[in-house]
């Protein structure tokens, strides 16, 4: 009895356990007791969102930026709800976050009380899994549990439901050692299948002649010592390396080996060498619609190795020689002492022979725009954005839309946990929630959101947010006045008609940012950028810069939907003739 | 294997019937974790047993009866495994060999003139006759889906009836080491 302290303070006792120093929240009369626990301590931070969608993804952003778990607190009913967005964003990109609900007490469970709603129900489908906790001295044994399973094998979001009574009634708290949890429970690989895997892997590399590295997610997952030893192996092969969306970074753009980004807006010469590559390397990616194009043309003649951690990855959508299942640091470890050991190199003269056949799909030039005349165009921004903070500390995130291809496309990222972008589910209104997260990780970062007109107005409440803990997060609007991606599809596939994709009535967002007490900015011209983007970076305080850019831009190159690798259209061939382009329409 | 308007590459093999056994914690909300995995994910349900095993009262073991191609089987397995408080899952029709039984309760409208008939064919199928309060014709028959399935066939073409199946269970005949 004497050890008994209440719900509410296990929570905290857990999270303090845990390592957790912020906590991203919203009160509410469910959450209360939690609230009340919060106030007596300061052991742990708690930044008061604007809304439970944002708190999620400033976690999400928190999380990415960091490597640590993120954890949020909202209240039962709306509150829980609003999350429901930002937990399947978490899973789609297996980011590890630990969610608090809420929940109205039990006894008025099923009676349809105020605030109430079936939070394990609704959440059960986007986390990786939740719990309704009945019993107060089960509390810290779940917290305990959540935690390993939000960081355990392939990373996502866990959802703790707490009725209000188990927050105020008594029990007792069992630390993190004490807890057993049952291994069929967590990821564990085999390491006897991986080890034959890995040799067969190695030696199919081992004599390529055309081979490319296509990297993922999963390399940012396994910590930085992944992207340090896949760096290491691709320098031992020599081969080529194309990253997807969620993996830039791992392999720095700078490096001679990376062709940059593959997939629907990827490189040119990244997709064509998919397309013609013998021995593929897929480290931690999963084979997403985005970046195969049409399955049925997905690189013909290739033999595929696989490497992810989650085994229904495997053959999911395109059947794989070798399948390797296990962390990424581990299983590259064991290929480059495996490489070692047998001594192998590839055969120079046909790796130079696909050197010069990659380096003729270079000269296309994809990313070419015209970037004539006063206005400013998008990528030129993006440009300009990336060679006024090359040399400063930077967390790029984006919302959705062309503006996260032309960041993707054109800011060059040479570390991993510095590009924080929604992929799996992209999420209008990701970016700039977190950016406020990333800030509160790096305070002394320069954190830059690269935003659309139409994205930033999801969040903008949390404005006030960024302004009230003094974050200098940074929105680099690039202004088009359209839902720039949503007109070049109808452009590209519905015959030109722009069906309520212009933004009308958009807020001057100078006066937006003023209003907030933030700064704001704004370029109309090119001879204007340069300046806005210096004022931005210097100013210590939260800015919009709000970037006029050309409107009707389209983003190239582009893979449309049901379209190969090797047919990619480019900014040159724009006009091209409309029925082809129709039939890929049903496609997203 | 993936029912994707990006048309897939290789060659689909055939559908075909697949029991699978899942182990599980026996913890609130488990059943609706596998089920909503399968409507979710598109995937066929056709028959589901639910019951805590004998000897552990914090397993349970769900039998599901689905079809697809192997390559969607094998993604089903894979994506049950995910599910957290999943022990095992057993695709029994690959392990060779397993029996599976299913039971039946049928209500069956009798008169004077069907009488004879429904006894004879009950009697045929092994069928056993449930005594009730209310004294109507109640018959339960076990055994393999295919035999139930004949048993309600032939016994709709004497009279009108009622039918609940459990859908079958199944276990694995493969010899396990009794010694242990
Ligand atoms: C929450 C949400 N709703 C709708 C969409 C569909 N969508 C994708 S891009 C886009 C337009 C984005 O416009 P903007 O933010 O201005 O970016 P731009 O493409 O103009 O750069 C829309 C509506 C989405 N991705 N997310
Ligand atoms: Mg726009």
């Amino acid at each position: 009895m004497n050890n008994e302290i209440t719900g509410a303070e296990i929570v905290l006792k857990s999270l303090a356990e845990q390592g957790v120093e912020v906590v991203f929240g919203y009160p509410g009369g469910a959450v209360l007791p939690i609230y009340d626990t919060l106030f007596k301590q300061n052991s742990i931070k708690h930044v008061l969102v604007r809304q439970e969608g944002g708190a999620i993804h400033a976690a999400e952003g928190y999380a990415r930026s960091t490597g640590k778990t993120g954890v949020v607190l909202v209240t039962s009913g709306p509150g829980a709800t609003n999350v429901v967005t930002g937990l399947t964003d978490a899973m789609m990109d297996s980011v590890p976050i630990v969610c608090i609900t809420g929940q109205v007490p039990q006894h008025l469970i099923g009676s349809d009380a105020f605030q109430e709603c079936d939070t394990t129900g609704i959440t059960r489908p986007c986390t990786k899994h939740n719990y309704l906790v009945k019993d107060v001295n089960k509390l810290s044994s779940v917290f305990h549990e959540a935690f390993t399973i939000a960081q355990n094998g392939r990373p996502g979001p866990v959802l703790i439901d707490i009725p209000k009574d188990v927050q105020f009634a008594s029990g007792t708290y069992e630390e993190k050692n004490k807890i057993i949890i049952p291994s069929h429970r967590l990821f564990e690989p085999s390491p006897d299948f991986e080890k034959n895997k890995i040799e067969e892997a190695v030696e199919l590399i081992s004599k390529a002649k055309k081979p490319i590295f296509y990297i993922g997610g999963g390399c940012i997952n396994s910590g930085p010592k992944a992207s340090t030893l896949v760096r290491e192996f691709i320098n031992m092969v020599g081969s080529p390396v194309t990253m997807t969306l969620m993996g830039l970074g791992v392999v720095g753009s700078s490096d001679k080996n990376s062709l940059g980004m593959l997939g629907m807006h990827g490189m040119y010469e990244a997709n064509m060498a998919m397309h013609e590559c013998d021995v593929m390397i897929n480290i931690g990616a999963r084979f997403d619609d985005r970046v195969t194009g049409r399955l049925d043309a997905f690189s013909p003649n290739s033999k595929k190795i696989h490497i992810d951690i989650d085994e229904s990855n495997i053959n999911k959508t395109i059947n794989v020689d070798v399948p390797i299942i296990g962390d990424v640091k581990q299983v590259v470890e064991k290929m480059i002492s495996v490489w070692k050991d047998k001594k192998y190199k590839i055969d120079t003269n046909s790796l130079n022979l696909w050197w010069d056949k990659i380096n003729k799909w270079k000269e296309v030039d994809c990313l070419n725009y015209n970037n004539e005349g006063k206005q400013i165009k998008p990528q030129y921004a993006v440009q300009r954005l990336y060679e006024l903070t090359k040399n400063t500390k930077t967390f790029i995130t984006t919302e959705v839309g062309q503006h996260q291809m032309w960041a993707a496309q054109f800011y060059k990222f040479e570390e991993p946990n510095r590009w924080l972008t929604s992929g799996g589910l992209g999420t209008m209104g990701y970016g700039f929630p977190a950016a406020i997260g990333a800030q509160v990780g790096h305070p002394d970062a320069l954190v830059v959101d690269i935003a659309g007109d139409a994205s930033i107005l999801m969040n903008i409440q949390e404005m006030s947010t960024a302004v009230q803990y003094r974050l200098p997060v940074k929105i680099f609007i690039l202004n088009n006045e359209y839902m720039g991606m949503v007109r070049q599809w109808q452009e590209l596939l519905h015959g030109g008609r722009y069906s309520e994709s212009y933004t009308d009535s958009l807020p001057d967002f100078v006066k937006l940012a003023e209003s907030y007490k933030a700064v704001g900015l704004r370029a109309k011209t090119t001879d204007e950028l340069d300046d806005v983007i210096t004022e931005m970076i210097e100013t210590k305080n939260t800015v919009i810069a709000d970037i006029w850019v050309t409107k009707e831009e389209n983003c190239f190159p582009m893979i449309q939907s049901g379209s190969a690798h090797n047919e990619m259209m480019l900014s040159k061939d724009q006009k091209q003739d409309k029925k082809s382009a129709e039939k890929g329409k049903i496609l997203v | 294997m993936n029912k994707s308007v990006y048309a897939s590459p290789d060659q689909v093999s055939e559908t075909k019937r697949h029991i699978l056994t899942v182990l599980v914690d026996n913890e609130p909300g488990v059943l609706a974790r596998v089920i909503g995995m399968f409507s979710g994910r598109g995937y066929n349900i056709d028959s589901l047993n639910v019951a805590e095993v004998s000897n552990d009262e914090n397993i349970s073991r769900i039998t599901i009866v689905t079809h697809g191609t192997s390559e969607v089987v094998s993604q089903i397995e894979k994506q049950l495994l995910r599910i957290v408080p999943v022990h095992s899952v057993t695709n029994l029709d690959q392990e060779g060999s397993s029996v599976e039984a299913e039971v039946a309760l049928v209500y069956i409208y009798i008169s004077d003139t069907n009488k004879k008939k429904v006894y004879q064919l009950c009697d045929f199928y092994r069928a056993r006759k449930i005594e009730n309060e209310n004294n109507t014709t109640i018959f339960e028959i076990a055994g393999a889906s295919e035999r139930v399935n004949r048993f309600i066939k032939e016994i709709n073409e004497i009279t009108k009836v009622e039918i609940v199946r459990s859908g079958p269970v199944a276990i694995s005949s493969i010899k396990k080491n009794e010694e242990e």
